[in-house]
């Protein structure tokens, strides 16, 4: 049977992945280990917005402040309890939450939660929006969040931000994350769930004559998605050891823009891709931040931030002439990629003229 | 017989605009009933109070359920009405286009879903079960309507009287007891008219549906209806058997006369 084969290939990659993770954590220096850490939480975070904007076609922008949530709930919880009044250093911290330390894996899962319910409550009024509106109203309530946290000081140390974050660059464990919830998602998404979430996508009046509730189906694919930016978030906080309301501007939502737009809305494979292309690219375009000086004489251009300008321009080119993206809707699959060993050119003569 | 839908002066008003004034209609289990009138005569803004897209500014419509109760359905959600046995199509075609066939018809079995987000998600073994179950009404309903060998295309490369079809077929497969049909044949040519008509005895009489449609299209109506209501401009001007409605002075001067002379 065929779902068998996919079922047992997809094991077996798993875990050749996962020795990869193991031989990437012990042989590789701490620099590359932290870029291939940022891709694989990049992944998750891309694989999370895709929830809402790929499948279920609803355009949001709130991946950002779900990440603040997930990420200062890793940040209050697992700072060592004895370090936390040389943290909290002008208000003392909240007496409430001031002796609760939790292991990160409980604190990624309860950020994920909190993202979750945040997201529920946001829905109400937000997913009656659309298109536009609703994009404008997501980034609203993000930009919303990184206030709350900025003057919530005694439990999140306001402007200052959390430090002594215990770090995690550890790739096995942020690879076994981001495996999960690409399992996770891939399943939700061949689920009947996953398919009222296209219905959704395609056509909403039809969607809801076929017996689909909007509003019901809307809100799980948002809290779906704020959960796993929560968690993503989380990760994200451990891997930068400081959390600081600055990390969370809204403009950390165009990287994952970018991710799902350049791998393809609507595809979790084309996410995975679009992750390690952005985040590879990303520091690749570092150059662009460095002086350069060509034929003894000065480029005026690079400098820092010049890096920046370039990402927003590979963006809004990515939009605007490239809107499918690498996948599209598609997915790399078992059975495509077997077709494509066995006849590698014969396969996109084909595709091509299917097209 | 068996009432299965009645309109109370149903009416629906835009701004000053009244679309549909006082709506009476009554339908009967089984029937094939059609709803005809010149364009902008209100036809799709019934069709669109009936199935909750629009709440009647006035009126009520009942609901007769397959245990004979009645249910008042005004202003229910589009979703809820399907999921007590009323599904539609559309005058102009809402396929989800960028799906397959097969994941069109399958979307529309997702209301008869039992099993909570989760468990589908994890796909424990009571949703799997139910898949299952799914899954074989879906083959076995593609196979009956001659859509199976097309069931990997996107419907929207299927051609368009296909098309047409595969969107009953998807209202099918929400197991209805009620279909209603917004201008099935608009856009065929005599031969896909043809087989629409026989289609549409054909399923009635498969699923032991009532049918309610809207067509301009006169040869199909007075073949298959068994009772017709007129609108125009909102108003119900006449409303019978197929004679009835042909030799109907009215009816004659607002439509079929128009037609005559054309
Ligand atoms: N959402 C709306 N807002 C304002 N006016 C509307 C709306 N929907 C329909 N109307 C108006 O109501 C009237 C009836 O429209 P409707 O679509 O029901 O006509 P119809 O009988 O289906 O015509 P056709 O044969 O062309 O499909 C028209 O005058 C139309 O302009
Ligand atoms: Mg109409």
């Amino acid at each position: 049977m065929k779902n068998k084969r996919d079922l047992i290939l997809s094991a077996i990659l798993l875990i050749v992945l996962f020795g990869a993770s193991w031989f990437a954590n012990s042989e590789l220096d701490s620099y590359i280990r932290r870029i291939v850490n940022l891709c694989l939480i990049y992944a998750i975070i891309g694989l999370s917005m895709n929830v809402t904007n790929g499948f279920a076609g609803q355009f949001s922008l709130g991946q950002a402040g779900f990440m603040a949530i997930g990420a200062y709930t890793v940040g209050i919880f697992t700072v060592p309890v004895e370090l936390r009044a040389n943290v909290f250093y002008a208000v003392p911290m909240n007496p409430f939450i001031a002796d609760i330390q939790m292991p990160v894996w409980l604190a990624l899962i309860v950020g994920g939660l909190l993202a979750a319910l945040v997201a529920f409550l946001i829905g109400t009024p937000v997913l009656r929006l659309r298109g536009d509106y609703l994009a404008i109203a997501t980034l609203g309530f993000s930009e919303i969040i990184r206030i709350c946290i900025t003057n919530a000081s005694s439990f999140t140390n306001g402007a200052l931000g959390i430090k002594d974050i215990p770090p995690l660059n550890d790739v096995r464990y942020i690879f076994v994350v981001t495996a999960i919830t690409f399992v996770f998602i891939a399943a939700l998404i061949n689920s009947s769930y996953g398919r009222a979430f296209k219905a959704i996508r395609e056509d909403e009046i039809a969607a809801e004559a076929m017996g689909i509730n909007l509003y019901k189906h809307k809100c799980l694919a948002f809290m779906i998605s704020a959960f796993f930016a929560g968690i993503g978030g989380g990760l994200y906080g451990t891997l930068l050891g400081t959390v600081d309301p600055k990390n969370f501007l809204f403009t950390l939502t165009y990287n994952f823009l970018l991710i799902i737009v350049l791998g393809g809305m609507g595809s979790i494979t084309g996410s995975m891709l679009g992750a390690i292309i952005v985040t590879a690219g990303l520091e690749y375009l570092r150059i662009f931040d460095e002086p350069l000086k060509l034929f003894g004489t000065m480029i005026p251009l690079f400098r820092p931030g010049f890096r920046m300008v370039m990402f927003s321009a590979l963006l809004m080119a990515c939009v605007l002439f490239w809107r499918h993206g690498i996948m599209g809707t598609r997915e790399i699959t078992w059975s495509k990629l077997i077709a494509f060993c066995k006849n590698p050119i014969g396969f996109f003569k084909r595709k091509g003229a299917a097209q | 017989m068996k009432n299965i839908l009645k309109t109370k002066a149903m009416t629906m008003q835009f701004g000053g605009v009244t679309a549909v004034n006082a709506l009476e209609i009554e339908i009967n289990e089984h029937e094939i009933v059609a709803l005809i009138g010149p364009n902008g005569a209100g036809k799709t803004t019934a069709f669109n109070m009936i199935t909750g897209v629009y709440t009647p500014t006035n009126g009520a419509v009942i609901y007769t359920d397959a245990e004979g109760q009645e249910c008042n359905i005004t202003g229910m959600k589009p979703s809820e009405i399907a999921k007590i046995g009323i599904a539609r199509t559309f005058q102009n075609i809402r396929l989800f286009k960028d799906l397959s066939v097969y994941e069109n018809v399958i979307i529309a079995k997702h209301l008869h879903l039992k099993s909570d987000f989760m468990s589908a998600t994890l796909h424990m073994p009571w949703y799997n079960k139910e898949q299952a179950k799914a899954e074989e009404k879906v083959e076995e309903l593609l196979k009956k309507v001659d859509l199976w060998d097309m069931r990997e295309e996107k419907a929207s490369s299927l051609p368009y009287g296909k098309q047409r079809r595969l969107e009953i077929v998807r209202a099918l497969a929400t197991e209805p007891r009620l279909l209603l049909l917004d201008e099935p044949a608009a856009g065929m040519n005599p031969k896909e008219t043809d087989e629409l008509t026989v289609f549409i005895k054909q399923i009635r009489q498969e699923y032991n549906l009532t049918v309610f449609m809207i067509e301009h299209h006169m040869e199909l109506v007075m073949e298959i209806s068994d009772r017709i209501y007129v609108l125009d401009f909102g108003e119900t001007i006449a409303k019978g058997s197929t004679e009835e409605i042909q030799n109907n002075k009215r009816v004659i001067e607002a439509y079929l006369g128009v037609d005559e002379d054309a």
